[in-house]
């Protein structure tokens, strides 16, 4: 299994108290596998995403990614994991606003010490970014630049995909582009993929689909 | 990993090359005026060391001979060969300039070529080619003769070996004067038994001007700390700027797996280049800004920067590495702030507005409480500071107190002027610029310093000046002061001078006790020579008509002081009871003062006959009455010490210093503007979605354009009006506080408003120049990037 | 710097190819040049001899006070010429300067004068003699002698008298100062009894003893390749006594020269290498203040400790200068001199 997630919690301090965002969430997920993740706004998905990606540390639980424990690393651990591990796709796509396109692509990558240009020119090549390498992120629309999220994220190899509402900036015709293009290639490179979405279709395209409500599995 | 993140915090700077400039020139500026002030204190230190190399003359006793004639050579001699340790000096007149001959083996040291210069060949000097050591102006007066340019020389003096000036003076074989070394030998035979027709002349003590200039260097040392805090607000400002503008960079690299610690290393590393970089630019701008404020530059540089051979400027190492030292230290300890937060910063806070402002409102009720906690603390000092620390913690308190409590003002006010408002514009206007304020605090808080840095110095300095000249006017009153040796010499001057001067003023004086101080009584005449020039810092109205009356006595400060006798209580003399009804600055005197009316002290002190007198006259009359004096009455020019001269050479001594300060204040304000310019180029690209709607609503882009210019010229006009009592404390605090704490008594402090209205002018161009490019983009904004606001996703 | 340590270092020759002690390397200028077999004629030779660059008057002393505490005593002129020229005025080449010590097993008392030559305030004369500088003064016949010094910690008034013959050193009085040729006339008088008064802040110090008269004039006595010279009066308890000195050299190697003077005053020198004089211990300044010093043609191997280990001479040239006492295979007293160790 690439992934094992047991009876994950967390709660936030809030200005009213403290609130629950997790209240034992338990999940897995395959190599090859997609997982969607749906539900409202404040029923922890993104939460969970980032607990999985190392960005935040559960209060308790274990995620197991690929043999390894993750809570029970360091930051200096969960920053290595990030690099190298997983992947992550963001809603507002995150780029380097100083780097030229192809240097942000090949940005993650060379972070975990794994540039591979043929690999990264193939990912522009596909993604339709061959023109636009030498163009900084802002010369870019919200789609293109997007493209380059995933581009930078695939380019690394990552074993787990976790995407975070990736279309949730653009347009519907644009996303679906979009999309069509990540699940594609995240299948070429047998990785897993977590994406949090709000979208019924757009959940609909993935091989398993897990809708939260209030912190729990519904 | 590091060459891939290297590249990206490289490439933002290649990308916005305007904030790498400011970044850079924040902190070389900041530098410049570090080195700058350095300068100009060695040069202020150069300035008093040739004054007390003139003086200095005075500080040894002297053999010289009553009539005031040069002595033979053997003389000087013989009383070498009997054991007495002097050393002859001639001097003379050639061309106006004052030749002094000096016998370089046996002067004391700090007379003469203080330190050696360019082209100094000794052999030379010593065996009569004829080199003379002279400052350039005066050199330039003595175009026939081989003049070494040596800036620690007195103005309009020259320094030369002795048997150069004998020859030069026409005095062969002859010496005015013998120093007599402050040690010396066991044996000694008396002076008597070898040169009976020489006396001992005491020595003139020239430590008046010596306490004036201690406490001269103490306050320009506080400027220099001043202009050292101003400059690590403007690094500070400078570098939280860069981190803040790279804050959501930073989070995307950790997000995509850069260790923490990889980070901070790579971006400290990246900082401290850039420090060095800037500290070298800024090392390099001091100079040029050393060279251009100082006066003589080349001479003067010289004697700043070290012993130069080839005639190219030295850096002294430990100059620029101070510099160095600011803009490293400058910039780790603003970048270890920066930093430390960068570690703290969540991984994930995501740039919610509202957190922001959350977060934002902490910190300033944080800022708010320390503010008040330092100025609470500077206002308990003030009365109760004692001592150097209390004196500069006062001046630490006041202004970090000031300076955070700035921005909570500036909001308080402008809501204020937000509520009062009438217009949609006007409302809008006040709304806008409290939404820009946390953005150009810091910029604002440097500008305060500087004004109140300015304010106060320029007070202090103008104060002191003020009280410079008063104490030389008020204590060489008369033009000619006449030492007579005995009663027949003392009616000899009477007789000579009764028709030909303005006045006859006799000093006579006697040490006593009063209230267990040691104090020296002096019996004044009633002349206006004392209503004019003396200055109180305490009387009764009519302090010198009692006084002269034989009703009161006036004391000095220290007496005051130490006796606790304020104007108003009583003090006795000789058992009878005076009432004080002044109390005087008396700068510089160890001891207790007190002055009589010249009956009433002949009175009480009959057996003390005046010896010393007073001439006033008009001071171009001074040369041909020693003359003539000498000529009727045998009272050599020696027993006669020309005031108008001593107090001329003084003053030009010292407007050097004030010219080179009143320059430093103007550079400190250019800093100040720029750091204003840096804020607003930083805020600009920020304020074009704040500035959209406001386009929308119907205001053209000129109108918007001029509404920033004037919104920074009102914050500047905002903060000059808290920077002028801030200034006015730091004053005070300078001249009531550190001043007498340092040297037990006080600088009376003046106000010169029309300096201070200047200033504001000063501050508002500089604030006004800063705006006028930032204005000036924002009013060319393309349409379409004001459009892109409401386009844009989301 | 002070001006007068410059100064010093330029009336001392040369100062800008020095590398000798205080200038004392180097070419010469137009000055005369010590030359073999000298005739040296008296009492004009204990005069001034202008027309050298450099000379010397150069009196040590061992003293005992009552109590048995030995001191040690300097009074030194040098004369430096800017120029091998004399003259009237202030402007004269001849430039003096005078040197006094005293010193104690705890204290070191130095005091210096300086003056030019040409006004009449230091110089000496060989008919009658009189060296003086201010009112330090040494003068007599050189049979008996008077000689004091004054500063405001210390002064001394002392009285000489001569048992003994003058001693020539090297080659009757020509003494080589290195491989490339470098002389000096050089002549002592080792023998004088002294006996006088020291006044020190500690009080006022009745003491006996003996004293070394050296008279040196050269032009020239260093090499270029020579840094400093460390030099050595020492009289044994039989008698006899020793001269020796060692020149160092920028290579490491030194130049070494003896004089062993029998009890009668008859000498014996010694060429370089007969003498070796080597650093035992060193004092808190790094200046060697224990050496043995051997002379295997006299059987001597002694051990050379100063009496007080900070007798360095704070004056524009410094220098160290301090008594000894001898230990090993001969024992007695002596002075120790040494330079190029600033």
């Amino acid at each position: 299994m690439l992934l094992t997630v047991t009876d994950i919690q967390k709660t936030y301090q809030t200005a009213d108290g403290p609130f629950a965002v997790l209240r034992g969430i338990d999940l897995c997920l395959a190599a090859g596998e997609t997982l969607a993740l749906t539900g409202e706004s404040g029923s922890g998905k993104s939460t969970l995403l980032h607990l999985i990606g190392g960005l935040d540390t559960p209060d308790a639980g274990q995620i197991v990614l690929q043999g390894q424990d993750i809570a029970a690393l360091d930051d200096t651990g969960r920053a290595a994991l990030r690099r190298g591990t997983v992947g992550v796709v963001f809603q507002q796509f995150n780029l380097i606003p100083s780097l030229k396109v192809g240097d942000n692509i090949a940005f993650q990558a060379r972070l975990a010490g794994k540039h591979d240009p043929a690999w990264a020119a193939t990912l522009a090549e596909k993604m339709g970014l061959t023109p636009h390498l030498n163009k900084y992120p802002e010369q870019l629309s919200g789609g293109q630049q997007q493209r380059v999220a995933i581009a930078r994220t695939l380019a690394a190899k990552p074993k787990l995909v976790l995407a975070d509402e990736p279309t949730g900036n653009l347009d519907e015709a644009t996303a679906g582009v979009v999309m069509d293009l990540m699940l594609q290639l995240v299948a070429e490179t047998g990785a897993g993929l977590l994406m949090v979405t709000h979208s019924e279709a757009l959940a609909a395209r993935l091989s398993r689909r897990l809708h939260l409500r209030a912190g729990q599995v519904a | 990993m590091t060459q891939a993140t290297l590249l990206a915090l490289l490439s933002h700077w290649w990308r916005n090359p305007l904030q790498l400039f400011t970044l850079l020139a924040g902190l070389a500026l900041a530098t410049a005026l570090w080195s700058g002030v350095q300068a100009v204190n060695a040069e202020a230190r150069a300035s008093y060391d040739a004054a007390a190399a003139t003086l200095g003359e005075a500080q040894y006793e002297r053999l010289v001979r009553p009539d005031g004639q040069p002595m033979a050579q053997a003389t000087y001699v013989a009383l070498r060969r009997a054991g007495w340790l002097v050393s002859p000096v001639v001097q003379g007149r050639l061309e106006g300039v004052r030749i002094v001959g000096i016998e370089p083996l046996t002067a004391p040291g700090g007379i003469g070529p203080v330190a050696p210069q360019e082209g100094a060949d000794f052999g030379s000097f010593l065996t009569g080619e004829g080199q003379l050591f002279a400052n350039a102006e005066t050199a330039a007066r003595l175009p026939d003769l081989d003049v070494i340019i040596s800036p620690d020389i007195a103005p309009g003096t020259a320094v030369t070996d002795i048997g150069v000036a004998q020859r030069l003076l026409g005095k062969a074989d002859l010496i005015d004067s013998l120093i007599v070394l402050p040690a010396q030998p066991r044996t000694r035979v008396p002076l008597a038994e070898i040169a009976a027709d020489l006396t001992r002349q005491p020595a003139q003590g020239g430590s008046d001007i010596g306490r004036l200039t201690d406490s001269f260097h103490l306050n320009l040392t506080a400027f220099g700390l001043l202009s050292f805090a101003v400059g690590i607000f403007i690094v500070n400002g400078a570098i939280g700027l860069a981190f803040e503008q790279r804050r959501p960079v930073v989070r995307t690299m950790r997000a995509l797996g850069l260790p923490l610690r990889r980070l901070i290393l790579l971006m400290g590393a990246e900082l401290m280049i850039f420090a060095l970089i800037a500290g070298i630019i800024g090392v390099a701008l001091g100079y040029v800004i050393a060279a251009l404020l100082l006066p003589d530059v080349a001479a003067t540089l010289r004697g700043l920067y070290g012993a130069d051979v080839s005639g190219t400027l030295q850096l002294r190492p430990s100059w620029w590495l101070s510099g160095l030292a600011i803009a490293l230290g400058g910039t780790a300890l603003a970048a270890s702030g920066a930093l430390s937060q960068l570690a703290r910063m969540p991984l994930l806070a995501a740039a919610q507005p509202r957190a922001l402002a959350m977060a934002a409102g902490r910190r300033a009720r944080l800022q708010g409480y320390a503010a008040l906690v330092l100025l609470v603390l500077s206002a308990i000092l003030m009365v109760t500071a004692e001592g150097l620390i209390g004196g500069f913690g006062l001046l630490a308190g006041l202004l970090i107190g000031a300076a955070l409590a700035l921005p909570l003002l500036l909001d308080a006010c402008l809501n204020l002027m937000s509520k009062a408002a009438k217009s949609v514009t006007a409302q809008w206007f006040w709304a806008d610029t409290r939404q820009q304020l946390p953005g150009l605090s810091l910029a604002l808080m440097a500008l305060l310093l500087a004004m109140a840095a300015n304010v106060g110095v320029s007070t202090m300095v103008s104060s002191f000046r003020l009280t410079f000249t008063d104490f030389l006017d008020q204590r060489l009153a008369s033009e000619l002061y006449v030492r007579t040796d005995d009663a027949a010499q003392a009616a000899g001057l009477i007789g000579f001078a009764k028709d030909r001067v303005d006045a006859i003023l006799p000093i006579q004086s006697t040490q006593t006790t009063v209230a267990g101080q040691p104090t020296e009584v002096f019996g004044a005449r009633d002349h206006a020579t004392y209503r004019d020039f003396w200055v109180f810092l305490q009387s009764t109205d009519d302090a010198w008509g009692t006084t002269f009356a034989g009703r009161t006595v006036l004391i000095n400060e220290q007496l005051s002081r130490r006796a606790g006798l304020d104007v108003g209580d009583t003090m006795t003399l000789q058992d009878r009871d005076f009432q004080i009804a002044g109390v005087y600055g008396d700068y510089g005197n160890p001891i207790g003062q007190a002055v009589l009316g010249e009956a009433i002290f002949g009175m009480l002190y009959p057996d003390v006959a005046p010896r010393n007198y007073g001439l006033r006259m008009p001071p171009e009359d001074v040369p041909d009455f020693v003359a003539g004096l000498e000529a009727a009455t045998g009272i050599p020019a020696t027993q006669t010490i020309n005031q108008a001269g001593i107090k001329s050479i003084s003053l030009a001594i010292f407007e050097r210093t004030f010219t080179v300060t009143t320059a430093l204040n103007i550079l400190t304000l250019a800093v100040a503007g720029f750091a204003i310019l840096m804020s607003l180029l930083t805020l600009a690209s920020m304020r074009v979605p704040q500035l959209a709607p406001a386009w929308a609503m119907g205001m053209t882009r000129r109108q918007i354009g001029w509404l920033e210019l004037l919104r920074a010229v009102m914050l500047a006009l905002l903060t000059a009006l808290v920077a002028l009592p801030l200034g006015l404390a730091l004053a005070w605090a300078l001249l009531a506080v550190v001043n007498v704490a340092a040297f037990g008594w006080q600088l009376p402090m003046y106000l010169f408003p029309a300096d201070y209205a200047r200033l504001g002018v000063f501050a508002l161009l500089a604030a006004a120049l800063a705006a006028l490019w930032p204005a000036l983009r924002l009013a060319r904004t393309p349409p379409a990037d004001l459009l892109k606001v409401f386009s844009n996703e989301r | 710097m002070n001006v007068k340590a410059l100064l010093l270092l330029c009336w001392m020759p040369c100062v800008a190819t020095a590398q000798g002690f205080a200038g004392l390397g180097t070419e010469v200028d137009g000055f005369s040049v010590p030359q073999p077999n000298p005739t040296f004629h008296f009492p004009s030779d204990h005069g001034a001899h202008p027309e050298y660059r450099i000379e010397w008057w150069y009196l040590t002393a061992n003293l005992t006070a009552a109590d048995g505490t030995p001191y040690g005593l300097q009074w030194t002129l040098f004369r430096s010429a800017l120029a091998p020229e004399t003259g009237a005025g202030w402007s004269a080449p001849q430039l003096w300067m005078g040197h006094a010590a005293v010193t104690t097993p705890d204290n070191h008392y130095v005091s210096e004068r300086l003056a030019r030559g040409g006004i009449g305030q230091a110089g000496v004369t060989a008919e009658p003699f009189e060296a003086w500088i201010d009112d330090w003064v040494l003068q007599g016949d050189w049979q008996t002698m008077q000689m004091t010094a004054s500063a405001p910690d210390f002064a001394y008034d002392m009285a000489l008298t001569a048992k003994g013959p003058l001693v020539f050193h090297g080659e009757g009085g020509y003494s080589v100062k290195s491989a490339a040729g470098q002389a000096s006339y050089y002549y002592s008088q080792p023998f004088f009894a002294i006996t006088g008064t020291l006044q020190l802040p500690e009080g006022d110090i009745a003491v006996t003893g003996n004293a070394w008269l050296d008279r040196e004039w050269s032009s020239q006595p260093l090499a270029d390749n020579q840094t400093g010279w460390d030099w050595f009066s020492l009289s044994f308890d039989d008698g006899a006594k020793l001269m020796g000195f060692r020149l160092q050299q920028t290579d490491g190697e030194n130049f070494t020269s003896a004089t062993w003077i029998m009890p009668d005053g008859t000498t014996t020198a010694y060429a370089d290498g007969a003498l070796t004089a080597t650093p035992l211990a060193t004092n808190a300044d790094d200046v060697p203040v224990r050496w043995r010093v051997e002379l295997p043609a006299r059987g001597l191997d002694v051990t050379v400790a100063a009496i007080n280990d900070n007798a360095w001479m704070t004056t524009s040239v410094p220098y160290w200068e301090g008594p000894v006492t001898v230990t090993g295979s001969h024992a007695g007293i002596g002075y120790l001199e040494m330079t190029g160790y600033e």
